[in-house]
């Protein structure tokens, strides 16, 4: 299989779709010309032409309102947040129009909004943020959040095809950072799929995006020192989530850390957590326990910013008191 | 432009303006019908909310019904509307029946939400009709999507959307028309100023002369017409569909008229000053209209009874049939929120 790096990937889904289904169209700011702020989508207007691949007006409230319209009527829309940051600009769109017209009309809105998220690329307050729990909480949103190449690819042709409104969430760190193996030929990662990135027994790290790897070192590096076996669970989609998954692993280790890079409070865990004590109490030798990021707003210097986000050393430390619980 | 001056521009005589407009005599008595059958429905509608039937809100485009039929009937069956909820008169020369606005009012299962949202929020995609949400200008980029569809495909559909005074200050407004204006989207947006927004009187809203000046800054024609004479209406808009149709842009038209009722039946408008009333109330835009056709003999007293008759027949057998659908079941709550679950 060749291999392939997360951001290609994520090309390939689009060039794909784009070649598979005329309806598919691309929109966005400086994604024609410029090829995209990281290049997503260099050379698509070269091959796809300015209908399909359009540079947008400076306005995020236009572009997500557009690409809401345009899916109403049967196309299939891609939009490009330049930063996931910046969806503030279209939020009332996204909650308030794209989300509920399948609930009000019964009409599918079959578009997806494209979101670089995530920090440690020195990107401060405004170029780094984890979005997702704002439309986790929103009604007839679906949200997926790929930790490698296989499954962006995979849930990027998933979200293009699916009937709803997907926001893609995905990684500015792990674009160039993580390569993966990738067919050649046409597949989907179903959404609503988790996936056991590792196996292991004595405890499950639940969690998503690029903590799916900072999850794998820990568990590695657990395995290594103190004979720990534990297991990695990749949500890959946020809603719907994998509730299945969560069970079967939570039943079989009985111990769970749920980890997002996302900022701790009122985060994604926070539900996992409370779906895991509903449904699973009795399986429990620990209370969960939750690690994101600390409650501020992202911060720039790298001192600050590494002591922000939930890295490798603070997961080793959780897991520990975890598993000598 | 004030309307006094407006006013006097309106000086041909009405079978010249016809010829004019292309419109048939018949065309001209749709017209009318259009208005006064939206005028009726909205007076259903308020008693309707009176004796508890239509809970929640019940909005009126009293006043309005001029800029609302006079635009679509601009119109072809194959555009899109993207109406407010001052525009009923739209809806029905879309060719929505008052049957299925009275069951969207109720709340019933039947109606096109399934009772998930009332009033003319709802969309009908076989007449092409695509109705508000409550934050009114979040449309305008929604009406921008389906024009660049309609381009893309190269059909030559056109979509026409309306905004009030007050939303034209939201920012989707002024994203919306700069996306349209550059791509050249065949959309016309229609800028109802009606003089209040909720309480909000015209000059706390804004500072240039007429909202339509804000087509300069967009490089779009802008023109302002007088709300209450449908023909103006018409014939602006009309140029405007011409325009969109041609793939030369989008359009921005100010229709100025006056909400003769409060921003919702709750609302007793007492910050209204009792002589814009009066003033405005001359110029109604369903008598305004029916004197000329009265004056160039296209339809007389006993052709006007018949047709509020038929109006009025029509109108309460729709409601008390839609009065008899049962509301959602409570067990349907949850369903619909996604597609593909």
């Amino acid at each position: 299989m060749p291999v392939q790096s997360y951001i290609e990937a994520i090309s390939a889904a689009l060039w794909e779709e784009m070649e598979r289904d005329k309806e598919v169209f691309l929109l966005g700011e400086d994604i024609g010309v410029y090829g995209g702020a990281f290049k997503v989508t260099k050379g698509f207007l070269e091959k796809f032409g300015e209908e399909r691949v359009i540079d947008t007006v400076l306005a995020e409230a236009a572009i997500i309102g557009a690409a809401t319209g345009a899916a109403l009527v049967g196309m299939r829309p891609v939009a490009e947040m330049q930063f996931a940051d910046f969806v503030t600009c279209g939020f009332n769109q996204l909650v308030n129009n794209t989300a509920s017209i399948h609930y009000r009309w019964g009409l599918p809105v079959p578009m997806v909004v494209r979101l670089p998220s995530g920090g440690n690329i020195h990107g401060g307050p405004f170029h780094s943020r984890n979005p997702e729990s704002w439309f986790f909480h929103q009604p007839g949103l679906k949200l997926v959040a790929p930790s490698t190449a296989y499954d962006a690819k995979g849930l990027l042709k998933a979200a293009i095809r699916d009937p709803d409104p997907v926001l893609f969430f995905e990684y500015k760190y792990l674009y160039r950072r993580i390569k993966g193996e990738v067919p050649s030929d046409d597949y989907v990662v179903p959404i609503g799929r988790a996936d056991v990135k590792r196996k292991g027994n004595d405890a499950t790290i639940i969690t998503y995006g690029p903590t799916v790897h900072v999850a794998l070192d820990a568990a590695h590096d657990i395995a290594g020192s103190d004979e720990y076996d534990v297991e990695v669970l990749d949500l890959r989609s946020l809603m719907p989530f994998d509730k299945e998954a969560i069970l079967q692993s939570v039943k079989r280790t009985n111990k769970v850390l749920i980890l997002h890079e996302d900022t701790l409070t009122g985060g994604i865990g926070g539900e996992i957590a409370a779906f895991i004590n509903e449904n699973a109490f009795e399986y429990l030798d620990a209370p969960v326990r939750r690690l994101g990021a600390c409650d501020t707003p992202v911060p720039y210097a790298p001192t600050l910013e590494t002591e922000f986000l939930p890295g490798k050393e603070k997961v080793l430390k959780n897991l520990k008191e975890l598993l000598e619980y | 432009m004030k309307v006094q001056e407006i006013q006097k521009k309106n000086t041909n005589s009405l079978s010249q303006e016809l010829s004019r407009l292309n419109l048939l005599r018949e065309d001209a008595v749709r017209l009318y019908y259009y208005m006064v059958l939206t005028r009726e429905f909205e007076n259903s509608i308020l008693k309707l909310y009176r004796q508890g039937k239509i809970i929640g809100g019940a909005y009126t485009g009293n006043g309005n019904e001029a800029t609302s039929v006079g635009s679509c009937f601009a119109l072809r069956k194959s555009d899109y509307l993207f109406p407010m909820h001052r525009d009923i008169g739209a809806h029905f020369v879309k060719g929505q029946t008052p049957y299925q606005l009275y069951l969207q009012h109720l709340a019933r299962g039947s109606g096109f939400t399934r009772g998930r949202d009332g009033t003319g929020h709802y969309a009908d995609t076989e007449l092409r009709i695509y109705g508000n949400i409550s934050h009114l200008a979040a449309m305008i980029p929604l009406a921008n999507g389906v024009a660049l569809a309609v381009k893309n495909r190269k059909e030559d559909s056109v979509v026409l959307n309306y905004i009030g005074d007050g939303g034209s200050n939201v920012g989707d407004f002024h994203e919306a028309l700069a996306m349209a204006s550059v791509m050249k989207l065949p959309l016309i947006l229609i800028i109802e100023n009606n003089q209040f927004a909720y309480s909000t009187p015209l000059h706390k809203q804004y500072a240039c002369k007429n909202l339509s000046d804000r087509a300069i800054g967009y490089g779009i024609p802008g023109v302002t017409v007088d709300g209450t004479d449908i023909l103006q209406v018409y014939a602006e808009t009309k140029k405007a569909v011409e325009r969109a149709r041609a793939g030369d842009g989008p359009s921005l038209i100010e229709s100025v008229t006056m909400r003769m009722h409060g921003h919702s039946a709750h609302d007793d408008a007492s910050y209204v000053p009792k002589e814009m009333y009066e003033i405005w109330n001359k110029r109604d835009p369903i008598r305004q209209f029916e004197r000329k056709l009265f004056d160039w003999g296209i339809l007389d007293e006993d052709e006007k009874i018949k047709m509020s008759e038929e109006i009025n027949h029509t109108l309460t057998t729709s409601a008390e049939d839609a009065v008899k659908e049962p509301y959602p079941h409570g067990s349907e709550v949850t369903d619909g929120v996604f597609a593909k679950i």
